[in-house]
């Protein structure tokens, strides 16, 4: 989305694709956007963009085989939130998903989603990648004045906006 | 936390108390069995409490949308009550506002069918 400034911290987890780990990659994040400063709404929206995702990667990506994984990956910015999910899947074409607010499609129960994930995000994109499955990757920009604070998420900045 | 339903009749209006998670796999299969099921029973009048769930996904809201959809091809109503704030906005930034009607008082909900 634009140019690297410090990057503070990169936090990866690897899960099998079971939808129990959803729920659990929830938390990890919940956890995050609390010591970045994110506020209770803004927790809720990073969330569930999320969880959108995960399911999107272990049920759509997946398709729930157990020997394929999902990569979750959280890199923290001085001036942003980013969040990567890489599946094993083999790809959708985002714009075949027809837009949920058209009227002729205000009643069919899936295609929620992707819509949600770009309402609650800064960006949204979706690459595939060369050895095989799709990596989403999703952007909250940060407020100046939300530091990072304990649980060794980072590590000391060498200086405030400092451009690269 | 999975999702909890209970029901309780209240004149001719089936009042579901749902609590919990709806979301993709076990919240919204239970949610559409149990809608299914009081559809085969013969209940037309629906009315769904979402005061006590706690989360719910796209999956979920789209399990919302099917029992709308079901009930009214049933020549019943469905009907939503007590919507959290984060539900209210989620079906607010989906146009789902304009889809059901929500109400925040039961009594006022049940005269409406």
């Amino acid at each position: 989305m634009k140019a690297d400034t410090a990057d503070t911290s990169v936090i990866e987890v690897v899960y099998e694709s079971d939808l129990k780990n959803v729920e659990a990659a929830e938390e990890i994040v919940q956890r995050v956007c609390t010591s970045l400063g994110f506020d209770e709404e803004e927790q809720h929206k990073i969330g569930m963009a999320v969880h959108e995702s995960m399911i999107n990667a272990i049920w759509h990506g997946n398709k729930n085989d157990p020997e394929k994984h999902v990569w979750l990956q959280f890199r923290i910015f001085d001036d942003r939130f980013e969040i990567r999910i890489r599946d094993q899947g083999a790809g959708f074409d985002i714009s075949g998903i027809p837009h949920p607010l058209e009227p002729e499609n205000l009643l069919k129960v899936s295609g929620r989603g992707i819509f949600l994930i770009r309402s609650f995000m800064d960006d949204f994109q979706v690459s595939r990648l060369p050895e095989g499955g799709t990596e989403v990757t999703m952007v909250k920009l940060r407020q100046p004045h939300t530091d990072p604070n304990q649980g060794g998420l980072h590590r000391e900045h060498e200086g405030h906006n400092t451009p690269s | 936390m999975s999702m909890k339903a209970t029901t309780r009749q209240v004149n001719e209006v089936t009042v579901v108390d749902l609590s919990g998670r709806i979301t993709l796999g076990e919240g919204c299969s239970q949610l559409r069995d149990l809608i299914r099921d009081l559809i085969a029973k013969g209940h037309k009048k629906m009315l769904l409490n979402l005061a006590e769930v706690t989360y719910i996904d796209s999956s979920g809201i789209g399990e919302l949308v099917s029992g709308f959809t079901a009930v009214s091809n049933a020549g019943g109503q469905l009907k939503l009550l007590n919507l959290t704030k984060k539900v209210h906005d989620l079906l607010q930034i989906t146009k789902l506002l304009t889809v059901f009607d929500v109400y925040e008082d039961e009594a006022t909900a049940i005269a409406k069918f």
